[in-house]
């Protein structure tokens, strides 16, 4: 399902299948996280309010979906909405009005990042893994050398060497060039 | 700013949310047919709808129901006259 375009994950959703439905979540929940806490910096209840509102919706109403490829802006519009909703419900409304700029440059930066995100699936189960606990759960070298059983400058030359493959495969066309350590790419942490 | 280190913002841009958010997100199907099933319930049953009424947290409880904001809405919008 990892592979299946959002046509394909709609499509299964509505014919009832968990795998589609779980799919779908996995592709979409760090973008909903993102839009709610970063965008509109809602606090983590309202925050968590939002993601599960957002997916409630999208389960509801995936049957009046038009274009089934048009999923990630539908999405992208109902968690600006449930977050616009949860702000106006909370004593910070005034921030509704404050935010539009920003919010159409911070979303068009989180657009970019989920095809970023979405190339991910080209890279090795150990890539995909170093990368998502370094850069997304924000662990530290430390943290993933011992998870992972890997020497602590290991860690660091994987990090940069799995980021020069996955730009590989967000640019197919390009000579690889793999740097011979991660110092440049990630701050020790 | 190289572009391993823009693609290294890029995925820093997404973080991972919670690990329970995104397992009641999944439960979602199953959480919505068990929803339908008390709903049902709730249509034949008056007892049943004036203990939700009163008290709907309860009633959910009650009924082995997690009374999440998301569900507690839902039911509200179906029980509204």
């Amino acid at each position: 399902m990892d592979a299946a375009s959002d046509a394909q994950l709609v499509a299964g959703c509505r014919a009832g299948e968990q795998a589609a439905w779980e799919a779908l979540i996995d592709r979409y929940a760090r973008y909903v996280y993102a839009i709610a806490g970063r965008v509109y910096r809602l606090p983590p209840p309202d925050a968590e309010d939002v993601f599960q509102e957002v997916f409630a919706r999208i389960f509801e109403r995936l049957g009046s979906l038009r274009d089934d490829a048009s999923l990630r802006p539908w999405i992208a519009q109902t968690a600006r909405n449930c977050s616009i909703d949860a702000l106006r419900r909370s004593s910070r409304e005034s921030l509704v009005d404050e935010l539009p700029e920003m919010v159409d440059e911070r979303l068009a930066e989180l657009d970019e990042a989920l095809t970023v995100d979405a190339a991910l699936d080209g890279l090795s189960p150990d890539c995909r893994e170093i990368l998502d606990r370094f850069f997304r759960r924000d662990e530290s070298y430390h943290t993933i050398s011992a998870a992972l059983e890997l020497p602590s400058g290991t860690v660091a030359s994987r990090i940069a060497r799995c980021l020069a493959k996955l730009r590989d495969v967000l640019e197919p066309g390009r000579k690889e060039t793999v740097p011979p350590s991660g110092e440049k790419v990630g701050e020790q942490r | 700013m190289t572009p391993e280190e823009t693609i290294a913002r890029a995925l820093h841009a997404l973080p991972s949310p919670p690990t329970g958010w995104v397992e009641a997100a999944k439960a979602l199907p199953a959480a919505r047919r068990e929803l339908d099933s008390l709903l049902e319930r709730l249509e034949r049953d008056e007892a049943l709808r004036e203990r939700a009424v009163a008290d709907l947290e309860a009633m959910l409880r009650a009924e082995g129901v997690e009374p999440t904001p998301v569900v507690r809405a839902h039911l509200r919008r179906r029980l509204a006259p």
